[in-house]
């Protein structure tokens, strides 16, 4: 661990400035819940985009690509944004 | 200017020439008064502040780290139950070294509930990672709260400023005030060390570290508050070039040639200078040791000054429920261990509650001690 910053190289205040290293833990293997989202239901609403806490929804062009599996915690926030009468996300439990 | 003002209103004028950009608040006895009169300042449009009334002091300290963490001058004001609230927040406050300033009329806790003065709420923050200044009169509340802001930005602390409940914060006195525009252009800008909102330069504020990097954080925290206090004295002294008044991190009352003296913090500094000059007038050798800053705690100058005495009973106005002493006997008696001279130390608790207590007790307190007072190793004076 010869790579880790003494403590007289760290900013004031905690807080990280170099969000690669932030990149680099991949939050996703905490997930024990799996958002499923179907693109045929999805109306591009976005609202899950706004609430998603970790920044997983995909977007482009103003559209929904997918969900980034590599930081999505499983919380289930979009799933409960979601629009009822649209349902484009449901819960399932993560298969091994 | 000459003004008569409560401690409340006094903080709340401050607060005024201060000018800060964000004050979040929830009223609290004996606090209320200095947000609520602030927020009339706000509604006469005197200040820019957004002010943002909140549904609790968690909720209040809350909005104040927000706010601090995106690059605003940020305020609140509270006491006793209402800074216990905050406690969690207090931490994270520290943590993120932000130099939010908090005027408090210090007030017991509960239970039983009792609204009246002592230091339990602040000293029960002692760990918390904020500057504590404790003040005797109204005037150097003002004062106090003003300089406060600067030492903050300077140190990147938070700070609390402590005027006693109802003692100071209801008590009309005379102050001299300030320009409002001489203190502004004192203070200048706030610069933030980083701003959350910059877009230009994203952070992470508050992320989590584990085994691998969270001593080596809270080791810059540390080191922020153990090189705070020649901050903390440049700004006293840079106050005191700019307005006329100055104060010490601890000022000694007669202390020359004293045998026996007081320490302590607070309003009760006033009752024990009066006890001073009675028992001065009697030829007794007596002083007092008023500490104005708690923390960062001036250990050394507590040394250096403490040792040329033979006595020095230590009053402190909250008890740490230990089954030993108060919490400024602790911190006074760490700072003299080792001294090859060590005085006598006294332990007395006096006051919890807002307890009368009088020049008569101060007198009292200085003659025990002058007296080599024997017994019990601390004293609860008042106490039926």
């Amino acid at each position: 661990m010869a790579d880790l910053k003494s403590w007289k190289e760290l900013p004031c205040g905690a807080i990280i400035e170099d969000l690669n290293a932030v990149l680099d833990n991949k939050t996703g293997a905490w997930r024990s819940m799996r958002p499923i989202w179907s693109k045929e239901k999805c109306i591009n609403c976005l609202v899950c985009w706004i609430y998603c806490p970790e920044a997983s929804i995909k977007v482009e062009d103003g559209k929904m690509t997918g969900i980034d599996m590599d930081y999505c915690k499983g919380c289930g926030i979009c799933a409960a944004v979601c629009p009822k009468k649209v349902h484009a996300i449901e819960m399932v439990k993560e298969e091994k | 200017m000459i003004l008569a003002k409560t401690g409340n209103e006094a903080m709340a004028y401050a607060m005024k020439q201060i000018n800060p950009d964000v004050v979040a608040a929830y009223p609290i006895t004996p606090s209320t008064e200095i947000v609520q009169i602030f927020s009339n300042y706000v509604h006469d449009g005197l200040v820019d502040t957004e002010f943002v009334a909140v549904e609790s002091e968690h909720s209040a300290m809350s909005a104040c780290i927000g706010s601090a963490a995106s690059g605003c001058r940020t305020m609140t004001a509270t006491a006793s139950q209402g800074l216990a609230l905050m406690h969690e927040m207090l931490f994270i406050a520290g943590g993120l070294r932000l130099p939010i300033v908090v005027p408090i009329a210090s007030r017991s806790l509960s239970s039983p509930l009792n609204i009246h003065a002592d230091h339990s709420d602040s000293l029960a923050s002692r760990d918390s990672g904020w500057m504590q200044f404790f003040c005797e009169t109204v005037e150097e509340g003002y004062d106090s709260l003003i300089m406060a802001v600067k030492m903050a930005e300077k140190c990147s602390l938070p700070a609390i400023v402590a005027i006693d409940g109802f003692i100071l914060s209801h008590c009309m006195e005379r102050i001299e005030a300030h320009d409002d525009k001489k203190v502004r252009d004192w203070l200048g800008p706030y610069k933030p060390n980083w701003n959350l909102l910059d877009l230009s330069k994203p952070i992470l504020v508050g992320p989590a570290t584990l085994q691998d990097y969270y001593y080596e954080f809270k080791r810059t925290q540390i080191e922020g508050m153990r090189t705070a206090l020649p901050k903390v004295q440049e700004v006293m002294a840079d106050f005191e070039k700019t307005f006329g008044r100055g104060y010490g991190v601890l000022e000694e009352y007669r202390c020359e040639d004293a045998e026996a003296v007081a320490l302590l913090m607070g309003s009760a500094c006033g009752d024990t200078r009066q006890a001073v000059d009675r028992l001065r007038e009697q030829g007794k050798k007596v002083g007092m040791v008023k500490l104005r800053v708690f923390r960062p705690l001036p250990h050394e100058q507590l040394r250096k000054t403490l040792t040329k005495f033979r006595t020095v009973a230590v009053m402190d106005r909250a008890d740490s429920v230990n089954s030993f002493v108060g919490p400024l006997y602790n911190e006074v008696a760490a700072s003299l261990y080792g001294a090859e001279k060590q005085p006598r130390l006294l332990s007395y608790v006096f006051g919890l509650g807002g307890k009368e207590f009088s020049p008569d007790d101060a007198a009292g307190i200085l003659e025990g001690a002058l007296a080599g007072r024997k017994g019990e190793t601390v004293t609860y004076v008042g106490v039926r």
